[in-house]
């Protein structure tokens, strides 16, 4: 039976994507299992009796053999168990959805930035290598690439907050605002906006803006690069010289050609650098101060809170994968050479 | 047909300078080509495609043109403008290149490819450039022209490429096309098929063509005239016809190495190459 | 003079006359090529800059950037101090050049890991093929997969604190892409007639693996292990920032930066400058393989 090759496709990305959770599920659960501290003592104390430890033991599965205990554990993140956490006794899965929207904010306009300003960037590149807005764009992609962020986003706020004052400082609102807006979405932008709060719009956007620079830098210059590199491999092919045996004007032929046999590539990128944006936050978010899911993470590490830790490492490594997935499978459906 | 040449070249360079030395990829060629079919034969880095694209004015980066004259039916190619050089381009100069594979655009139909060559010229309507691209792919004997019309360039096999090609190329109806190497990627027996359209129309259109080739036997029997180019120059002029009266010993080392059905060497002969045909004078006319 | 012009002669004869000379011939002109990119040569000399700091260390400081002197703490940068002292008197200046050494042992240890385990992944999965080829191919993909700063605390939160804990961590996140190079590679070459004779010569697989496929891996592998090395020393410095790499007093300069942010409005120095060195080292690896990579692999750069 011989399925259609959009559906062949489709389900080809989802079974990879499947086993691919699995491996990463596998490898927090031997990574758990590793762990210096005992789960049961963690759950009973000190100073609780054998009996009540041996009680404790059993319901915990630890006497089965260990892929019996794998299928547990799997079969509880199915469900979004991810545990309780040691610190807050909440379920992790709670915890993680309240600090989630925050990194998605920051991501989502990091990304943006990323886009439109990098992918102009790198054509311009491409188009003119060798000379100086060749020179300029490599030079910032360089910079972007090379410096650690965290500390670009030290020296940003150095320079932006505290010597020009331009933009508010570290966390997500000033103090006196939190708590009046409906978390309806959890992004604090639109909630503002839909309840016609616009003094903390600007307030949260010029929380926003710095954090969101400082990662869209990185994103920019991952991008820039790229497209300079796909570009000029274009530029170089046949029907690039077709295209202008035709007569046609450069900047058709630039985008309308070139950039056409580009796009489909960048899709990957960009699909690439949201996801690699996800995990690129937790520093940033720890100079900023950012409520997200990457401050949630360090916290916990610091507490030992091995269950938040874990937890958090699976939602951003699955939403890593599946991002990465997607944009797989979306350039497959575009590229019409593979259609 | 016409008194005067469409093309008029003469001593023309191209020159390139790379990290171990100034390369002369074309080193004064100069002819003429008027309403007749020419071809250039020359082994690869003779310097034969380098001279079309610097006809079109379009030498990769790096490379520097020069000559004492390039002009087309009057037309200075040395210092026209870009927006000069881009009409004659496709509209009066045209080229055809080797591999479909490579030389079409794979992101985009091939009717909208061949439209596209139309608009730049003759801006008209949608209607009218769909259907002078579908007469198009007719004139070139493609027999289901809606089809492939609507396909991509991989769905196509080289035969119909290449004819797709010259769809193109022909559709802005050019004076002059180049075609470099049009059949050196595909089969045999669609080679011919090929030649046969490209051929007809240029006959049909009285059109002039450059031929480039490594294929002497093919250029002896497709075109009129014929330049053989060694080293980046021009080592001899002749007629087809005259090609076994050949004076250069690099040309008739070239006729030599030909198999003939009625011959009878027993080995065939290797070519040797003088290192004094690289120095200009006496052979170049 | 004179063996200067024939060496230059024997290098860029046409015709070489031995294998020795054709190997050195494409060196040379690889090293002509790179010479041509100012940039590249600017990585280069970051990087043996690097190199000669750590080396000489000994003699360039003049402390071993450990030693207390709370009457000297904060101190802003001046003839004393050339980068000034941090919150425990301690001269800047020279715990950067301590800290140099410290980079270069995660660039040596990364490497020594991940490079073999990559290679020897890749060469196996591409040359045997089949569901050899398709299990770790799954094993790689499943790192590669990985968010790599968020596995790397994962691992450094059980494992433990500390240099080597992190630099294991770094080296399990970041072997995969060599998997997946040197595989491609050895798809490339495993129908090529030299293996079928040496297959026909009865070496073992492991033979061919060693002698024959991944010398042609190499090439590829180490200049994409120079545009990696740039994103784990970040990782480290990263790492370091949150207080999960090398332990305080060891003057890591990602550490550095994470005990002095709280000194960065007044006394900027503190965490700024070693933030300046991890961007240079960075700098010269990011530039030394784009260049390298313009060398071996040409269609992107030129």
């Amino acid at each position: 039976m011989a399925l259609p090759p959009t559906l062949a496709k489709i389900l080809g990305v989802l079974s990879s994507l499947l086993l691919t959770f699995i491996g990463l599920t596998a490898i927090t659960f031997v990574i758990g299992r590793l762990m210096p501290a005992d789960p049961v003592l963690a759950i009973v104390g000190d100073r609780a009796s054998q009996e009540v430890y041996d009680q404790v033991y059993l319901q915990l599965g630890l006497d089965k053999p260990v892929y019996i205990q794998y299928l547990r554990y799997l079969e509880q993140l199915l469900e979004g168990d991810l545990g309780t956490s040691i610190m807050t006794a909440q379920p992790v899965m709670e915890d993680i959805l309240r600090f989630f929207p925050a990194t998605l904010e920051l991501a989502t306009v990091a990304t943006l930035l990323g886009i439109f300003v990098g992918i102009p960037m790198g054509v311009l590149a491409a188009v003119h290598q060798g000379r100086w807005p060749d020179h300029i764009v490599r030079v910032i992609g360089l910079i972007g690439y090379s410096a650690p962020i965290f500390w670009l986003g030290m020296v940003a706020l150095l320079v932006f907050y505290a010597k020009l004052g331009w933009v508010a400082g570290p966390g997500r609102l000033d103090v006196f605002y939190d708590g009046i807006v409906e978390p309806s979405t959890g992004i604090l932008m639109i909630d503002a906006a839909m309840s016609g709060e616009w003094d903390i719009f600007h307030n949260a956007l010029s929380h926003l803006i710095l954090p969101a620079s400082i990662l869209g830098t990185f994103a920019l210059a991952y991008i820039a690069r790229m497209t300079r590199s796909f570009m000029l491999d274009q530029l170089s092919q046949e029907y690039i010289l077709t295209a202008r045996v035709k007569g046609m004007p450069e900047r058709n032929v630039i985008w309308g050609h070139a950039f056409r046999n580009v796009l489909v590539q960048l899709i990957t990128i960009i699909g690439l650098t949201y996801a690699s944006l996800l995990e690129g936050s937790v520093l940033t978010e720890t100079v900023f101060s950012w409520p997200g899911i990457g401050q949630y993470i360090t916290n916990s590490l610091f507490n030992n809170d091995m269950n938040a830790v874990l937890g958090g490492t699976i939602v951003v490594g699955t939403c890593f994968v599946g991002i990465n997935m997607l944009s797989d499978l979306l350039y497959r459906l575009v590229d019409p050479r593979i259609r | 047909m016409t008194d005067s040449p469409l093309l008029s070249v003469e001593d023309l360079h191209v020159t390139y300078n790379t990290p171990t030395g100034l390369v002369r990829a074309v080193s004064g060629v100069s002819f003429e080509l008027g309403r007749e079919k020419l071809g250039i034969v020359g082994e690869s880095g003779s310097g034969k495609s380098q001279t079309g694209r610097a006809i079109l004015g379009l030498t990769a980066a790096g490379g520097r043109v020069s000559a004492k004259r390039l002009d087309f039916k009057g037309t200075n190619l040395l210092n026209a403008n870009q927006r000069t050089l881009r009409q004659i381009r496709g509209g009066g100069i045209s080229m055809i290149m080797q591999d479909p594979k490579y030389s079409l655009n794979p992101v985009m139909t091939v009717g909208s490819q061949i439209e596209e060559a139309l608009l730049i010229h003759n801006p008209t309507s949608k209607r009218v450039a769909r259907e002078r691209s579908l007469e198009m792919l007719r004139a070139v004997k493609i027999r289901q022209p809606e089809r492939v019309y609507k396909a991509y360039p991989h769905e196509v096999s080289g035969g119909m490429g290449q004819r797709i090609m010259i769809a193109m190329m022909m559709i802005p109806e050019p004076d002059i096309i180049i075609a470099d190497e049009p059949t050196s990627a595909l089969d045999v027996t669609v080679q011919l098929q090929v030649l046969a359209v490209l051929d007809d129309m240029i006959n049909a259109r009285g059109m002039g063509l450059i031929f480039i080739s490594h294929d002497l036997n093919l250029i002896a029997s497709f075109c009129d005239r014929i330049l053989i180019m060694y080293d980046g120059r021009v080592v001899e002029q002749c007629t087809a016809a005259d090609l076994d009266r050949a004076q250069h010993p690099y040309t008739q080392g070239l006729v030599n190495c030909l198999p003939r059905l009625d011959g009878s060497h027993e080995e065939l002969p290797v070519l040797k190459r003088d290192p004094a045909w690289r120095t200009p004078p006496g052979a170049a006319r | 003079m004179a063996n200067a012009a024939t060496l230059r002669g024997w290098l860029l004869a046409e015709i070489p006359k031995s294998k020795t000379q054709a190997r050195c011939q494409r060196l040379f002109i690889g090293w002509l090529d790179f010479k041509r990119n100012p940039i590249a040569m600017i990585g280069l000399l970051i990087i043996v800059g690097l190199v000669t700091i750590a080396a000489l260390a000994p003699w360039i400081t003049t402390s071993d950037g450990l030693a207390l002197d709370l009457a000297n703490r904060l101190q802003p940068p001046g003839r004393e101090h050339w980068f000034g002292t941090d919150e425990l008197g301690r001269d800047i200046f020279d715990r950067i050049i301590w800290g140099s050494r410290i980079t270069l042992y995660i660039v040596a240890l990364v490497s020594i890991i991940v490079v073999p385990i990559g290679l020897m992944v890749g060469t196996v999965a591409g040359y045997l093929g089949g569901w050899v080829d398709s299990v770790l191919m799954r094993l790689t993909d499943i790192f590669l997969a990985f968010p790599r700063l968020i596995l790397a605390m994962a691992l450094v939160a059980v494992l433990g604190r500390g240099l080597e804990n992190a630099v294991l961590a770094i080296a399990l996140t970041t072997w995969s892409p060599f998997a997946r190079i040197a595989r491609a590679e050895a798809l490339t070459i495993r129908n090529s007639e030299f293996i079928l004779a040496a297959q026909m010569q009865g070496i073992s697989t492991v033979g061919i693996l060693a002698r024959h496929v991944t010398p042609l891996c190499m090439s590829s592998v180490i200049v994409r292990l120079t545009l990696d090395m740039a994103g784990i020393i970040l990782t480290a410095a990263g790492l370091g920032f949150l207080g999960l790499g090398a332990q305080p007093p060891t003057p890591e300069w990602g550490a550095m930066i994470s005990l002095g942010r709280q000194y960065l409005i007044d006394q900027w120095w503190v965490p700024t400058i070693p933030g300046v060195a991890i961007l240079v080292v960075s700098l010269g690896f990011n530039l030394l393989g784009d260049g390298l990579r313009d060398v071996f692999d040409p269609k992107s750069g030129h």
